[in-house]
């Protein structure tokens, strides 16, 4: 074997040199922009800044492109219906904490009772996308479309098409703070979600399993795998873990608002899983690298609204910068910034 | 052999990370000549020809048409320099009819619409002079696979092509559809179109070629005129070694079949309805049992149905002596079994994992989610198997689809071999590859018979099966219909029992 030494083709075609470098130009982009971007500050015991901001704010957003990645190595395709899974897990939640009532301000139930309902009814909204993706052979856009519709308005009859609020300090902790802790809460929540998948990832050969499994699954059942199952409870995995982001989003406004909690955010998550430079299409997986990819679009979000633009345009410029962002990910722009340093080092060579 | 030359590749050399896939090669073809191209899995054959039909861009060298030096940079180029490819599988759309695939990208037109009168009329001209026996209004899918690849033929034919190249076109074809193909063949070659055949079929080149240029490691080993190059000669140029070692084979003796212990896997009634009739089957410790037929008579429905891939329905099986139920292949394996699939890409290997991951991946399947192999387990298991069975690969972590087919095929040997079963099922483990690797898989069968282990062989050529098999199992129309052993072992006897009619016992 060669001595492995530092090379700039190596290092373009790295799995994580994109996502790291996109990142790191859209927040070196702000320092132009918003001189005090970087700047971290304590007020009353918490921290502020814009940088807390975004980590923050992505913590939903991270725990759901972990899952994503699982569920899109394993079958190939994305789980839509995460955003609604989270609405779902709120209500149930909620429901369950006002005892029926539409606001109250003391608990019917223990938080933990509550919690874990909710995260259950998630991982049952997961059984049945598994259900129809890994035994049905449904196309995971189309089998995931129904609860994507359907979510929202179970959610909607579980609180009885009102909003439920939870007014308690207790209920606020998940998405505030845990007593005087300077850091949000969220961001532990998804330390810990990422730490855990970290060491499955680590002692088990759940990874292997799941990369075997989406790039040729007919190979994988022949060697002893059972597919069906492992694509399934990597939609189970992917929906619990929706769930327990629902909790934190619904934690943050004390409520569960099932029309909101998690709008849109399902597409962020497949576009974090993009970002990382996963392959969609199934079978290898780079979970830092989604994680990467989930920090880099709140960074983004973030970025727009430091720069003054409204709520409303926001869609549009967002779209603008992923554009370039995948460009600059394809493979044929790696191979053109790899090959420009190529050909220098082939001069070298022959001398 | 007076022909003007219309191709020549001068001092070719290409280079992948970790390998010299070609190394200064040169290649000439002349006017209405068919070429052939020989080689070993992983000699140099493909990359050659990625170079001249522009898929690769070589590293050094020069080609010329006729008297004219060209770059060819992309496949388009190279079409319209009059190089086109027919492939093994072909490059057409199924969902078009024989007509719009000949046409696509160029039909007729008339009054800026397409024209599918006259491209209708056009290609049945062009189907009838090339005595193509196929309507143009005919779908290509309800086409048969030659079909299919003389349309190919006859595509590149109607755009002026003066170089064809054939890669692999008879592997998946019969012998009727053979001589068809070769029918269609020698037109061309009268009218003047250059061939490169690229086959691993002696038979066909020998029948076909007038030259044969022999390549090796990525280098020339030499160009000969067919009829002065003898058939032993080939395979020895081919494989860089003598003879012997083939003959090696022959004489190897057939592994001690240990009949005193209970069979290693007694089948009683076994079937999976659809696919094949209830069997029975046994095969003791130390034995090659050999599965024959023709294709589609049932031979990988009975191992499937004894390793689970296809849930038996009826009947029982006994794995040494004790009855088993078995519903899925992970069953099967801790019972023992191993099972190499026929269809390599599509059941064999996972094409995106590295080399150590396709070799680990069955013992860890076994071992289950929560006992992961450590890394050094893993490295030193992909590194006894990659030395064991000489696998040709830059690193043990390069993905497997970047190996060439035989060392794929080594690599999922090698998968089986480190759960050291007691019985291996192997579908078809030398097809499409070169005659070394084909060789080194026959002695290793043997080899591990040797060892004590009960061995299920099949393969579509009976050479080989008689080289290997102490008995036969005969297959047709998906039943068993006979088994043969020791004396009744030649191919005279084979065939019989796979065409039917008169037992062979009736007939002496």
């Amino acid at each position: 074997m060669k001595q492995k030494r530092f090379s700039w083709q190596r290092l373009v075609h790295a799995r994580l040199f994109m996502p790291l470098v996109c990142l790191a130009v859209v927040l070196l982009a702000n320092v132009i922009r918003t001189p005090d971007f970087f700047k971290i500050s304590l007020n009353n015991g918490v921290l502020y800044g814009y940088l807390i901001d975004i980590i923050n704010r992505s913590s939903e957003l991270v725990i759901l492109a972990v899952g994503m990645t699982l569920a899109t190595a394993a079958s190939g395709g994305q789980d839509i219906s995460v955003g609604a899974v989270m609405a779902v897990s709120a209500a149930i939640c909620c429901q369950i904490l006002s005892g029926g009532e539409v606001s109250v301000t003391s608990l019917a139930a223990p938080i933990i009772l509550a919690a874990l309902a909710g995260v259950v009814a998630a991982a049952l909204c997961g059984a049945f996308n598994g259900f129809l993706v890994a035994k049905l052979h449904i196309q995971p856009m189309v089998a995931t479309l129904i609860l994507y519709t359907a979510g929202r308005g179970i959610a909607q009859l579980v609180t009885r098409g009102q909003i439920t609020y939870v007014r308690v300090d207790a209920y606020k902790v998940l998405g505030g703070y845990i007593g005087n802790c300077p850091i949000p809460t969220p961001v532990f929540v998804a330390l810990i979600v990422v730490i855990i998948m970290a060491i499955i990832l680590k002692k088990t050969a759940l990874g292997l399993y799941l990369e075997s499994v989406g790039n040729n699954g007919k190979a994988s059942r022949l060697v002893g795998l059972n597919s069906a199952l492992i694509c399934f409870m990597a939609y189970v995995l992917c929906s619990i873990l929706a769930g327990i982001a629902g909790l934190v989003a619904s934690s943050r406004i004390y409520s569960a608002d099932a029309n909101n909690i998690g709008l849109n955010l399902e597409m962020d998550a497949i576009l974090a899983v993009a970002l990382g430079g996963n392959n969609l299409g199934g079978g290898s997986f780079n979970l830092t690298g989604s994680i990467i990819g989930a920090y880099t679009i709140q960074a983004l979000t973030t970025t727009l609204y430091a720069m003054k633009v409204s709520a409303d345009q926001l869609p549009v410029y967002k779209a603008i910068v992923i554009v370039i962002i995948v460009m600059l990910q394809s493979p044929i722009f790696r191979s053109l910034i790899a090959g420009m340093k190529h050909k220098r080092t082939v001069t070298v060579n022959e001398k | 052999m007076s022909q003007p030359v219309i191709l020549t590749m001068k001092q070719i050399s290409k280079a992948f990370p970790g390998v010299q896939a070609l190394n200064q090669v040169d290649f000439c073809l002349r006017q209405g000549e068919i070429h052939a191209l020989m080689g070993e899995n992983g000699a140099g054959k493909s990359t050659l020809i990625k170079v001249l039909t522009g898929v690769y861009q070589m590293d050094q060298g020069a080609v010329w048409l006729e008297d004219r030096p060209v770059q060819i940079r992309s496949p388009q180029e190279a079409l319209s320099l009059g190089i086109s490819t027919v492939y093994q599988e072909v490059n057409l759309c199924p969902n078009l009819t024989v007509a719009e695939n000949l046409y696509l990208g160029r039909e007729p037109v008339k009054h800026g619409r397409i024209d599918w009168k006259e491209s209708i009329r056009r290609a049945g001209a062009l189907l009838n002079k090339l005595s193509i026996a196929v309507s143009p209004s005919a779908m290509l899918d309800e086409c048969s696979l030659a079909l299919q690849q003389m349309i190919a033929i006859a595509r590149a034919v109607d755009m002026n092509c003066k170089i064809l190249i054939l890669d692999e076109p008879t592997s998946s074809l019969d012998d009727e559809e053979v001589a068809q193909l070769f029918a269609l063949m020698r037109q061309l070659k009268q009218a003047g179109v250059g061939m490169i055949f690229v086959t691993h079929f002696l038979e066909q080149v020998y029948e076909i070629s007038d030259r044969i240029t022999v390549l090796r490691n990525g280098e020339r080993v030499g160009e000969y005129d067919t009829s002065a190059l003898p058939r032993l000669q080939l395979v020895a140029k081919m494989m860089g070694k003598d003879f012997n070692d083939l003959a090696v084979i022959q004489a190897a003796p057939k592994g001690q079949v240990d009949s005193t212990s209970p069979p290693v896997i007694e089948a009683r009634g076994l079937g999976h309805s659809g696919t094949i009739k209830p069997f029975d089957l046994t095969i003791h410790k130390g034995e090659v049992v050999g599965l024959t037929g023709l294709l589609g008579s049932g031979r990988s429905e009975t191992v499937r149905t004894i390793y689970g891939a296809d849930r038996p329905d009826q009947g029982s099986l006994k794995v040494n002596g004790r009855p088993v139920k078995i519903s899925q292949p992970l069953d099967a394996m801790k019972l023992g079994m191993a099972y190499l699939p026929e269809d390599r890409k599509k059941e064999g290997i996972i094409p995106e994992l590295s080399v150590r991951e396709n070799i680990i991946l069955a013992l860890q399947a076994k071992r289950g989610l929560f006992h992961l192999m450590s890394r050094k387990e893993m490295e030193e298991a992909a590194d006894r198997y990659i030395e064991l069975l000489q696998i040709k690969t830059p690193s043990r972590e390069t993905p497997v689809k970047s190996l060439s087919g035989g060392n794929q095929q080594k690599v999922i040997i090698g998968r089986w071999l480190l759960t050291n079963p007691d019985y291996l099922i192997l579908d078809e483990p030398t097809r499409g590859i070169d005659i070394g690797t084909k060789t080194e898989i026959q002695k290793l069968v043997l080899e591990l018979a040797g060892q004590g282990k009960a061995i299920t062989f099949i393969s579509s050529e009976i050479e080989e099966m008689l080289r290997t098999c102490s008995r036969m199992a005969v297959l047709r129309d998906g039943a068993m219909v006979g088994e043969l052993a020791g004396d009744q072992l030649t191919q005279a006897q084979i065939m019989q029992t796979i065409a039917g009619g008169k037992t062979v016992q009736e007939d002496k």
